[in-house]
């Protein structure tokens, strides 16, 4: 053993300025330095990825069991292209997000660490928006990643039929763009439930019930249930990445959309931020 | 320096601490004594801001903590020994805490070795810790930044023998240095050879605050035993000079005077003296007698 510094002091030697990029550093370091999460990061990808190129794949297979009209009304309603990113991927990667996003407060509130951390760095405003930043990052990253595969491996198995679109293809990028987002809004939207419930199960559920049963329960057809479908990552999501041939009761704009993902993901973080605040932990 | 005045903490309808007011001077280890939901734990996160007071103030080195932007060169704190993430390796835990607050990566090894977890233990993950380990990485935790003032919540829960004696000299050689150490404990026995100085707390409420020393004469066993041929003129002596004397035969039990002083008294009337011993009171007796009103979970008694 050796022995800790003895020199006799009461007053604390000059302190380096607190630097709003070391709590990144720090935060980067504590996501990964958890095995678990590489592993969540890959299942969540590989399952995205599996259910937008089994789509595909089932197009491919069954393509020649279709008749030409049949065909032609694919091709013009844009399905190539809706397939590189399908409901289903989308409503997964929203799960598989939020609860990524909630596992990186809850985990610390669970284990007692955030007591630990706040210690350390009392300024918890601080550390919670280095923490929602680092999780920002990667799952945009990752979103993008998950994204931009999906959409080259579908088209790739869809070019098997003369379907397939290129990335300069109208919308194409839009998509992808609109399906990588989605990622970072659940997983801050995860992380806000996870600052204002601080215990695990409760927050998983109340995660997966903000980000997907509203969906479910807001028709398009009435004008106020239209109305807060508006307001809905989701919705902003399928308004985002919807061919445009569809026909909607109440129309609104891509603007629009791209505005409710800002929305919930500033929304997000501002609620993170601002419990943590004054309670007492 | 850590200064409480007024503190009082409610939670809902349960008042914590009331009206706590003691201050933990540099250079001392000081024991932080009282029984089971006396109200320590809540005492040491305000300490830390963790908790904010329902009234009064906690201030360390003159400011409130929580005001502060980093904390580890401030106060280092081992609060509890399980408020760590069970999935990262004692070395990781350690290394997200100084990235934090810009303390050198090399600090982590150094801490490391000094708490006796270097090498393959610091690299294990922290779920498969003894409460022991823990507490040892508890206590690397606190010495990370090197700070002026160290606060320890029931840190010799799960060590060994000879990591309660490892302790016992870490907390006085930082005490050594001019640190402020605050221990807390529900054990008497544990600060006997531990602290210097006591602040003691029962329901929330202050019982004392004062050296060992001081404290242990609270106790009423603490005397000095006398044994001489003569006790009945040296019973009237000594009683003469205000001390209260019992006894049979021989032996004296004196209290109210000091051996010292008895051992004057008997020379200058020329008693003989076979024996002078002092006996101080266990410090257990004077805890348990002064904390008797305020236990807050008696066994066998309906509350």
């Amino acid at each position: 053993m050796t022995g800790v510094r003895t020199s006799l002091r009461t007053v604390p030697p000059p302190e380096p300025a607190a630097r709003f990029r070391d709590l990144l550093a720090a935060e980067w370091l504590k996501l990964w330095s958890l095995r678990s999460t590489p592993w969540a990061y890959l299942i969540a990808a590989l399952a995205v990825v599996g259910l937008n190129v089994g789509q595909a794949y089932d197009t491919y297979r069954y393509w020649t069991t279709r008749n030409t009209a049949d065909k032609a009304r694919f091709v013009h309603d844009g399905i190539p292209l809706a397939e590189a990113f399908t409901a289903d991927a989308a409503s997964i990667l929203m799960l598989a997000a939020g609860a990524v996003g909630a596992v990186t407060v809850v985990g610390e509130y669970a284990t007692g660490l955030i007591r630990t951390t706040f210690a350390a760095v009392p300024d918890r405003r601080a550390v919670l928006a280095a923490k929602a930043a680092v999780l920002a990052g990667a799952t945009t990253v990752l979103g993008a990643l998950i994204a931009g595969v999906s959409f080259f491996a579908t088209q790739a198995i869809l070019s098997g039929r003369d379907i397939g679109v290129s990335v300069g293809h109208p919308g194409a990028l839009r998509v992808m763009v609109a399906s990588a987002l989605l990622m970072p809004v659940s997983a801050l939207v995860g992380m806000a439930v996870g600052a204002l419930l601080r215990q695990p199960g409760a927050t998983m559920v109340a995660t997966f019930a903000t980000l997907l049963v509203p969906p479910l329960v807001v028709s398009q057809y009435r004008y106020w249930s239209a109305l807060l479908a508006h307001a809905l990552p989701y919705a902003a999501w399928q308004r985002l990445t919807g061919a445009g041939s569809q026909t909607v009761a109440y129309p609104w704009t891509q603007g629009g959309a791209w505005t409710v993902y800002a929305a919930w993901a500033l929304g997000a973080v501002a609620v993170t931020v601002f419990t943590v605040g004054r309670r007492d932990q | 320096m850590i200064e409480v005045k007024d503190l009082t903490k409610r939670f809902g309808a349960t008042t914590a601490v009331k009206d706590l007011t003691f201050t933990v001077r540099p250079g001392h280890v000081t024991g932080f004594l009282g029984p089971n939901g006396a109200g320590k734990s809540t005492t040491l996160r305000t300490i830390l801001g963790l908790s904010a007071p329902s009234g009064g103030s906690v201030t360390v080195a003159g400011r409130a903590f929580g005001d502060r932007r980093r904390g580890l060169r401030h106060v280092g704190a081992l609060l509890d020994a399980g408020d760590v993430h069970g999935g990262r390796s004692a070395a990781a835990h350690l290394a997200v805490l100084a990235r934090g607050n810009r303390i050198p990566r090399g600090r982590v090894d150094e801490v490391l070795a000094e708490v006796g977890l270097a090498g393959a233990a610091g690299r294990r993950r922290v779920a498969g810790f003894s409460l022991g380990m823990r507490q040892r990485l508890g206590i690397a935790t606190a010495l990370l930044g090197d700070p002026p003032v160290l606060l320890f919540d029931e840190p010799l829960n799960g060590l060994d023998p000879e990591g309660v004696l490892w302790v016992r000299g870490l907390f006085r050689r930082l005490a050594a240095e001019g640190r402020t150490v605050l221990v807390s404990s529900h054990l008497m026995s544990e600060m006997e050879h531990t602290a210097d100085e006591l602040v003691v707390i029962g329901r929330g409420e202050l019982v004392a605050a004062e050296s060992l020393a001081r404290f242990a004469a609270r106790g009423t066993g603490a005397g000095v035993t006398v044994r001489t041929p003569r006790p009945a003129d040296l019973t009237d002596v000594l009683t003469a000079a205000g001390a209260t004397v019992s006894g049979h035969g021989p032996l004296l039990d004196v209290t109210g005077l000091d051996a010292p002083r008895i051992g004057d008294l008997a020379c200058r009337h020329a008693l003989p003296l076979h024996e002078l011993a002092p006996r101080t009171a266990s410090l257990e007796e004077a805890f348990m007698e002064l904390t008797a009103d305020s236990v807050e979970y008696a066994a066998g008694e309906s509350r």
